[in-house]
This record gives C-alpha cells, sequence and structure tokens, in this order.
C-alpha cells in the first residue's frame, strides 16, 4: 500500500468533547485550525514559533504548542482548549475549574492574552499531581516557566497555582 | 508566520515512509515531533515539497536498555524518555540532559532522536549522544545501518544522511563502571535555548583516583565534540581533584562564537564555570558508585 501525499485533508476531532469534523490545508496549524475553521477563538495566537506559550491546548490530556502541531496531525485525537476547561453545573451553567477561579482570585491576569495558555498549563499540571502532595515553588517555576505574561510580572500567577493547588487539596 | 504550502503523507509502515521519501525526492523532510521543524517553516527558514510524517509508523516509540546502554526509538518524547527510570540507571546523563530540554509542553511532543537528526549545536541531545559514545539507527531502501555520532554531525542542522533516510534510534552507550556524570547549562530562562551547557563523565580507578574526565558542550562550536580533559586531575584523588583546572583547561580547548545572546569570550567563561561545577558533581557521584 502506498501512502497518500495530500495538500489537502478532511479530519475528525474531538475538540472539548464534541466530535468535530473540518476540511484543512495540510500546512494549517493547529492552532489556526482551532480559531479559524473550528471557531474557538479562546487559544490566542503569540509568537507562533513556540516561545510564548499562548497557544498551549491539550492534545490526549497533554499539553503541547497548538502552534507546533499541524491540524492533520490531531486527526482522530482529542483536544482540550480553554473553552472546555470549565465543567457544566447540574443547573445549566458552568463550574470553573479551580485555576480559573484562582485567576480571578489572585489577579493573576491583567490584559488576558497569555491566559489562555497558562491556563491549560496549569491545570494540565495541577490535574496530574497528587493533590495531596506539597507543592514546592520549584514546581511552580517548572509549570509555567514555558508560558510568557508581558503585564504581571509573573508574581500573581504563581501565586494562583499555590491557590488553585490548595483549593484543589480541599476538594480531593 | 505560516509554512509555506507543502505536500503531506502520513505512512503507517517504515517501508511505506521510505517509499514516499523516494518518490518526493530531494525536497521531502521527515516529520517526527516537529518541535524545531515547525518553526523553521513557520519562519520561512526552510520549505520543504513534502513533509513525511513518521508519527503513525509502528515500533518506533519504545525504549530498550541493556547493559550495554540505552537504544531510544524515534518516537520516544523527551518527556517519556527523562520519567525512564531503567534508562536514568544505565546512562543518568539521559535524564540529567533531558530536564534541561525546552519547557514540559514542548517536551510531551518533540522527540530525542529528531533532536538529534536536527543537529542543532544548542541541542542538549546532539551533546549528550557525543559524550556516550552513541550512534544512530538509520532505515534506507537498501536495508538499516548505524551511523556513530563522528560520522553523523557534519555541521549546524546538517548532517551526513542524504538521500531516502529515517533516523529509526539512538543508542547511548552505559555509564561505565566507577563513573559519574552531571549536566549543568545556563539559559536566559529555565528551558529556553542554553547560553552554554556542559555534560561531563568522571571516571575513577580502583583506587579512587580521577582515571578519565570528558566533557561535551551545547551552543558551543558548529557540531558537538567531546573534550577529553584528563591531564588536568589524572591521578589525583577524587576528594583532593583541582577541577577548576579541568575548566581552565577546557576554556582553552573549546571555540565558541559570537551571537545575540553572549560573546565568544562570555561563552568560554561559561564553560569553565560550568565544567568546574558539573566535574565536582560527577566526582561525588563516581566515588559514591565505586564505594
Amino acid at each position: 500500500m502506498t501512502a497518500s501525499v495530500d495538500t489537502e485533508r478532511t479530519i475528525t476531532v474531538t475538540v472539548n468533547g464534541v466530535p468535530r469534523e473540518a476540511t484543512v490545508p495540510v500546512r494549517r496549524l493547529l492552532s489556526d485550525a482551532l480559531r479559524h475553521d473550528l471557531g474557538l477563538t479562546g487559544t490566542h495566537v503569540g509568537c507562533e514559533h513556540g516561545v510564548c506559550g499562548a497557544c498551549t491546548v491539550l492534545v490526549d490530556g497533554d499539553p503541547v504548542r497548538s502552534c507546533l502541531m499541524l491540524a492533520v496531525q490531531v486527526d482522530g485525537r482529542a483536544v482540550t482548549t480553554v473553552e472546555g476547561l470549565a465543567r457544566d453545573d447540574k443547573r445549566g451553567g458552568q463550574l470553573l475549574h479551580p485555576v480559573q477561579e484562582a485567576f480571578r482570585e489572585c489577579h493573576a491576569l491583567q490584559c488576558g492574552f497569555c491566559t489562555p495558555g497558562f491556563l491549560m498549563t496549569i491545570a494540565a499540571g495541577l490535574d496530574k499531581r497528587d493533590p495531596a502532595a506539597e507543592l514546592t515553588e520549584e514546581e511552580v517555576d517548572d509549570m509555567v516557566g514555558g508560558n510568557l505574561c508581558r503585564c504581571t510580572g509573573y508574581a500573581n500567577i504563581k501565586k494562583a497555582v499555590h491557590h488553585a493547588a490548595a483549593t484543589m487539596k480541599e476538594r480531593q | 508566520m505560516k509554512p509555506a504550502p507543502f505536500r503531506y503523507a502520513d505512512p503507517g509502515t517504515l517501508d511505506e515512509a521510505l517509499a514516499v521519501l523516494s518518490a518526493e525526492g530531494a525536497g521531502a523532510k521527515v516529520l517526527a515531533g516537529g518541535q524545531s521543524l515547525l518553526p523553521l517553516l513557520s519562519m520561512r527558514l526552510a520549505a520543504p515539497a513534502t513533509l513525511v510524517d513518521i508519527n503513525r509508523v509502528p515500533g518506533l516509540d519504545s525504549v530498550e536498555v541493556t547493559g550495554d546502554g540505552v537504544t531510544v526509538g524515534a518516537l520516544v518524547r523527551h518527556n517519556a524518555l527523562l520519567r525512564d527510570g531503567a534508562a536514568a540507571r544505565v546512562q543518568p546523563l539521559l535524564a540529567r540532559a533531558t530536564a534541561n530540554v525546552a519547557h514540559p509542553a514542548i517536551r510531551n511532543r518533540g522527540t530525542t532522536v529528531g533532536s538529534i537528526a536536527h543537529a542543532d549545536p544548542s541541542g542538549e541531545m546532539t551533546s549528550v549522544l557525543a559524550l556516550t559514545d552513541g550512534s544512530v539507527t538509520v532505515a534506507t531502501p537498501d536495508g538499516a545501518e548505524t551511523v556513530g555520532w563522528r560520522d553523523l554531525f557534519v555541521g549546524p542542522l546538517e548532517t551526513s544522511l542524504h538521500g531516502p533516510a529515517v533516523v529509526t534510534s539512538a543508542h547511548f552507550s552505559a555509564l561505565p563502571p566507577r563513573s559519574g556524570t552531571a549536566f549543568a547549562e545556563v539559559a536566559r530562562r529555565k528551558g529556553d535555548y542554553a547560553v552554554c551547557g556542559a555534560g561531563v563523565v568522571v571516571t575513577l580507578d580502583e583506587d579512587r583516583r580521577v582515571a578519565a574526565v570528558r566533557a561535551s558542550y551545547v551552543s558551543v562550536g558548529l557540531t558537538p565534540e567531546v573534550h577529553d580533559l584528563t591531564d588536568a586531575v589524572v591521578g589525583k584523588p577524587v576528594d583532593g581533584a583541582d577541577w577548576s583546572a579541568a575548566g581552565a583547561l577546557a576554556r582553552t580547548l573549546v571555540d565558541p562564537d559570537s551571537d545575540l545572546h553572549a560573546s565568544a569570550d562570555y561563552r568560554r567563561l561559561l564553560v569553565g564555570v560550568l565544567t568546574e561545577r558539573t566535574l565536582a558533581s560527577a566526582a561525588a557521584e563516581a566515588a559514591g558508585r565505586a564505594a
């Protein structure tokens, strides 16, 4: 069998739990596909070469830079964007993820451009760890070190990580 | 900041991948993790006619650990190698260096073998391949061949591989007995490309005296090199060796370049500092393992 060589493909991807289909040029970055083809503009595009982290989304649960993946590479996979971070509550509203709550509580955003990337990175980082274990400064630095924010100076973002971790420990 | 148009294939087997690479000719490029390749495409520093995505090829995502060393498949992500305890026991440099590769989100996607095939002198794993006297296995339409690190790296971002070829794995030799390693780097921001990085291996003799010291640097020189620093400290007891002498020797051996991030002189200074610092730590480990 010979592999097909294409300039355009139709992909099926589960985005925030919903199966979506899109026909995209093969050079379409995942970040652009989410924003332009699927209308999910919560994922922000900053540097477009993997430095700023603003476009971070989860692919099969792991944080990745969506500007460093092609849309065709997520065919058949599950993508979570910032729009999928809150959960539906029983009354038809939404429950914010503890990291989103913590960003609000700690004033961890100013202009908000970098926020979706931080939220996805931190949510994945905290969701994967044992909430009972003490969260060290080094762990926090490592978690957020790949994301750039030009407004806040990071102090409140780091505060929010601790705040979210404490909430998650309480609720475990 | 968008890639130029290209054609795309994601073959399901290695044979298919080689067939597409052969058919598409010199304009075809292999895509694995893409964490270096996609920025190059987006910045239009590269515009391959065809990308051959090997992510669906089975059998390339395992880490094999034997007494001789660690063989890392082409689709093993940096984070998987970082967390591989068996690999770290046989060659501790792997986890130590991988922890310095970019940021967690990039390590989730980027592959260790891809970063070696990319041959960036700012990459950690090219330097680790050299320091562990490693090699890569390359699949070609004529069969598989093994290429040692000295024959692999030709220049910055350039390997000796030509024609249809897929690097299927990299082999890192085991840490010898009575030896210790360390890896450290200086970067503007943790996870960014290193201004300078150093990996070292210290080997002791049976009397706990220094028998061999080797070092390899990141972001220093055009291709990875291994420098023998043994002469500066040979025969010294492990607790009494003057590691700064080895650092001083290292400074005379390297030939760094200046760029936007650092002058050549500053890099040479860092080579000395990082050499001394890593050797102290590697020697302590070697002493522990020799006990």
